[in-house]
């Protein structure tokens, strides 16, 4: 069998029925990731322990007990997520030997399922990021061609996925940061409802925008992982209280009757030509499906980046503020240069600690929320927020769901827009809104562009409508799947 | 426009120290976003009520109730930069 490639449900199939052991699986993950995070940088920290909890994957198989829906899958966790004393660092040198004294509640429902935690992925720092290259560890490449970013804020995740580095792997999207990677290392990945998962354990960015999800091989392992992670929990107050279908066990191909809207906004000229022409493809496999094409319109759409950009830096700059070098973290040397005050003392642990991308953000957000500016930045841009919503929720009373880009482009060169971060931010303008109205979106394969990168598309429903979006891409699947794949794996 | 004195008053206000390089790019940075950003200024949004979180649910409270942890105390003081016993170390910070 031939494990780096296959799906996670062939894994645990092969596991459940004794056809290869969970040590076996672990080992050949790890001897992968050892053979290549040195080129492509996807973990931050490999989990000395992912052997041990192998073998007790395989002891519970030997004793006839049912060792889970996940079991012996090797996974990826985005290094936002809370793992008991497993090192877990946010991309940030805030963070950089904080040992957490408990797990996330994903991490927990992961592993109570079988899975094993093979290490944790890279990201950009705080996940304020779109390409993996503001985290404190170095930059992650992408697998399809080293010389590009693997997209971000998830980029460990996804490059370790796509590399054979893991099976699957658990991102955190705020703006786009599980979609957007997923997309550019040619990968399935979703961005839940809001409240779907429990954020309990998981580093806060913006608290009403994150939502953590699987980034994996294919359409049906992303519903196979999500079903495990999402549910009422009563750890944070805002994760919903909605039951959890079997959306793997329940993917319907029939899509006949369906409706399915183009939102004009999203195919303007800042698409570029590879992009449309996927999406178009996209869009005749699921007409040929029996699907009725209608237009729709989200006027909105333009505001999406720059709310999401006022609403998540205000959040930020509030979440951040605990990061104070008093009780954890990175503080700032005061043996030769004493703090004059508490400010400074602050003031030098955080401007040391955090890097660039955090700073402007910050301060961006502290700016947006200040006294005589918050009406006009952080206020209106809530209003328009709501404006936005409402757009989504009448546009979903005249379709089943929406079908688009995930991104303008492909992936795009290591450096290319590092230092220009509105054009940096402007990337995200087709991943935003889901995030801003709360609604589920999937990244799913639709092929590679002439440079041999892949293209992705994307499918946004309504709430809580996560089998509409599984149904749609699983046919998206059958029909434009990558055959390819990237040379770290031939 | 935002000026460097701006930068450095909200930097004040974040707890956040910003060398003379830092803040001169944030200043000339956060000004093209900022410009950009007065677009949003534009819409009419008479009468809508702010949304601060995406779904309609209600926030569900735990009871309040006292919870053991054992070990707890050990745990917290792992993380921190200094500490004595189950206490975090600080400068003085009462003068």
């Amino acid at each position: 069998m031939e494990l780096l490639t296959s799906s996670l449900k062939a894994i645990v199939n092969a596991v459940q029925s004794k056809k290869v052991s969970a040590t076996e699986v672990t080992k050949a993950f790890l001897a992968q990731s050892e053979k290549w995070n040195g080129k492509i940088n996807a973990y931050i920290t490999l989990n000395e322990k992912a052997m041990a909890a192998a073998e007790e994957v395989d002891q519970k198989i030997a004793r006839g007990e049912n060792p889970g829906p996940l079991a012996g899958v090797p996974l990826a966790i985005k290094d936002m997520l809370c793992t008991k004393g497993l090192r877990t660092t946010a991309g940030s040198r805030i963070l950089e030997n904080f040992i957490p004294p408990y797990s996330a509640t994903v991490v927990e429902r992961l592993e109570a399922a079988g899975s094993i935690t093979l290490g944790k992925a890279n990201q950009d720092e705080f996940a304020m990021g779109s390409s993996n290259e503001t985290s404190y560890f170095g930059t992650t490449r992408n697998p399809w061609n080293l010389e590009y970013v693997p997209g971000g804020s998830s980029g460990g995740s996804a490059a370790a996925v796509a590399a054979g580095m893991a099976s699957a792997a658990i991102g955190t999207d705020t703006g786009g940061s599980i979609r957007q990677p997923a997309s550019f290392c040619g990968l399935v990945g979703v961005k839940p409802t809001y409240g779907r998962v429990s954020r309990y354990g998981i580093v806060a960015f913006a608290s009403s925008l994150d939502q953590a999800g699987p980034i994996t091989r294919t359409v049906e392992d992303a519903a196979l992982v999500l079903e495990t992670i999402a549910g009422r929990d009563p750890l944070d107050s805002t994760s919903a209280n909605v039951p959890v279908p079997r959306w793997s066990s329940n993917i319907n191909k029939n899509l006949k009757g369906k409706k399915a809207g183009l939102p004009k906004e999203y195919f303007s000229d800042a698409l570029s030509p590879e992009m449309r022409k996927v999406v178009e493809r996209a869009i005749e496999v699921v007409r040929g499906a029996g699907v009725e094409i209608v237009e729709v319109s989200l006027p909105l759409t333009d505001m999406a980046v720059p709310i999401y950009y006022l609403v998540a830096t205000s959040e930020a700059s509030s979440n951040l503020a605990r990061y104070d070098g008093v009780r954890y973290g990175y503080r700032a040397d005061f043996t030769k240069r004493p703090a004059e005050d508490l400010a400074e003392f602050y003031s030098r642990t955080r401007g040391e600690g955090f890097g660039t991308e955090v700073k402007r953000r910050v301060i961006l957000g502290t700016y947006a929320l200040s006294s005589g500016y918050y009406d006009a930045y952080y206020k209106k841009a809530c209003q328009v927020r709501r404006l936005l919503r409402q757009q989504f929720i009448d546009v979903f009373k005249q379709c089943d769901f929406l079908i688009g880009p995930v991104t303008t482009e492909p992936a795009f060169k290591l450096g290319a827009r590092i230092n220009d971060p509105l054009k940096m931010y402007l990337n995200d303008i087709y991943t935003t809104s889901a995030n801003l109205v709360g609604i589920p979106g999937i990244s799913v394969p639709g092929g590679l562009s002439a440079e041999g990168l892949p293209l992705g598309v994307q499918i946004l429903t309504a709430h809580f409508n996560e089998q509409m979006m599984f149904d749609v891409a699983a046919v998206i699947e059958e029909a434009m799947a990558i055959k390819e794949r990237p040379h770290v794996l031939q | 426009m935002i000026s460097e004195k701006e930068v450095a008053r909200v930097a004040h206000l974040a707890r956040l120290s910003l060398s003379e390089e830092e803040s001169k790019t944030l200043a000339a940075q956060l000004s093209t976003v900022l410009n950009h950003f007065e677009q949003v200024a534009k819409i009419d949004t008479t009468g809508v009520e702010p949304l601060v979180t995406p779904t309609d649910m209600e926030f569900i409270w735990r009871e309040d109730k006292v919870e053991t942890w054992p070990g707890a105390a050990e745990a917290a003081v792992e993380n921190a930069p200094e500490a004595v016993g189950h206490l975090f170390k600080v400068p003085p910070v009462v003068g």
